[in-house]
């Protein structure tokens, strides 16, 4: 299965760069670039999605080694939940006194 | 003001004047003797002919993202620039504009190295190591200058070139060590850019005097410091200083307003736009 992006055409091979924005949350997803190496996609990072304050953390993971879903098979893949109201927890009386559920 | 203050881009004279480090808005508002106003006027003229040999890269670097890489190094000098100049200006009741955009070219007082093209990658690499480590040293020092206006400026400036520094170090290293060809561009451009660095630690009478107040930092002081930082490098690197025939010494000259050839068109390139439209504004 191919990556996104990758075409196997450019120099430098590409990454896909995480950034947590603050204590306390998760590394999201912001976007990839090329890089020679994972040290300088760390530093290529920093300027390209850190240089207005927008975290604290960094990871880089080379985009050769995140194996995606077939988009081809969205249906087989993702569809099943729908219809199925009984997985979600919509039949439940909220008891007396719980303001935030 | 925030910590993120700098968030917003805004080319407005008010918002830009509030992001001078030492101006009136860190509440140290001074005006600058004729001799400080010289020293700070050395200072920013080299960040800023960097900065603007450092735009020139932009979409031309190998990638994108050393655009980016080098546009953002050039930005920082430009913001250390602006706040120099500002400074030198306060003595002569000159704007920073107009130092920048009205001064030919024996009125520059930067250094001949800043002024050097920047030839191909490896070559503009081995230039901003050797301009990284020096201003590394220098603003460290800076720091602790009893004028406050140029302590305020360096010690902004000091972590910005922190990361200028890194990010040359680990291009050197790259280029060295990768393939034969890398490696060939990247002893030739440490051997084009040798020639220029005895300049920067060169003192005169104006250093000395302003030295002795505790104003400005001896340039000679941080030669050690420079050298065992850029043979660190060059030791990682396998590199060596050029030595031999191909090592020479440049004459220098550009704190007194002499030049090489390269500087008419950086700033003809430079000045342009101000020149020919007065006062235009966006």
């Amino acid at each position: 299965m191919s990556t996104p992006g990758e075409t196997g055409t450019e120099a430098w091979p590409l990454w896909e760069v995480f950034v947590r924005a603050n204590r306390g949350l998760s590394h999201v997803h912001v976007g990839s670039l090329h890089a020679p190496d994972a040290d300088m996609a760390v530093r290529n990072a920093r300027d390209l999605y850190t240089r207005r304050n927008e975290g604290v953390s960094i990871w880089v993971v080379p985009a050769v080694a995140i194996t995606t879903s077939d988009p081809d098979a969205k249906g087989a893949f993702f569809e099943s939940p729908a219809g199925k109201n009984y997985r979600h927890a919509v039949y439940y009386t909220k008891s007396e006194g719980v303001k935030h559920l | 003001m925030s910590d993120t203050a700098h968030g917003d881009v805004t080319v407005d004279r008010l918002a830009l004047a509030d992001e001078l480090a030492g101006s009136a808005a860190d509440g140290i508002a001074r005006v600058a003797s004729p001799e400080v106003a010289e020293y700070a006027l050395r200072l920013g003229d080299d960040a800023l002919v960097n900065a603007q040999q450092l735009g020139m890269w932009i979409t031309r670097a190998p990638e994108l993202e050393e655009d980016v890489a080098l546009g953002n190094i050039g930005l920082d000098l430009l913001g250390h620039a602006r706040s120099l100049l500002h400074y030198a200006g306060t003595a002569s009741d000159r704007s920073e504009d107009d130092l920048a955009y009205w001064r030919d070219e024996p009125e520059w007082r930067n250094a001949w190295l800043f002024e050097q093209p920047n030839g191909d990658f490896a070559c503009t690499i081995a230039r901003q190591l050797v301009a990284s480590l020096y201003w590394f040293e220098l603003y460290g020092a800076l720091t602790e200058s009893t004028d406050p206006t140029l302590a305020a400026i360096a010690a902004k400036a000091v972590k910005e070139v922190d990361y200028h520094r890194d990010h040359a170090v680990q291009w050197t290293l790259r280029l060295a060590g990768g393939t034969d060809e890398s490696r060939r561009r990247m002893i030739e451009g440490v051997t084009v850019t040798w020639p220029y660095v005895d300049e920067l630690f060169a003192d005169d009478d104006l250093v000395e005097r302003l030295a002795a107040d505790g104003v400005a930092v001896l340039p000679s002081s941080l030669r050690p410091a420079f050298e065992a930082a850029i043979d660190a490098v060059f030791a990682e690197a396998e590199l060596e200083r050029p030595s031999g025939r191909t090592a020479y010494t440049a004459s220098g000259g550009g704190r007194g307003g002499s030049h090489t050839e390269r500087l008419g068109p950086l700033l003809a390139e430079m000045q342009v736009l101000a020149r020919q439209h007065r006062g235009a504004s966006w």
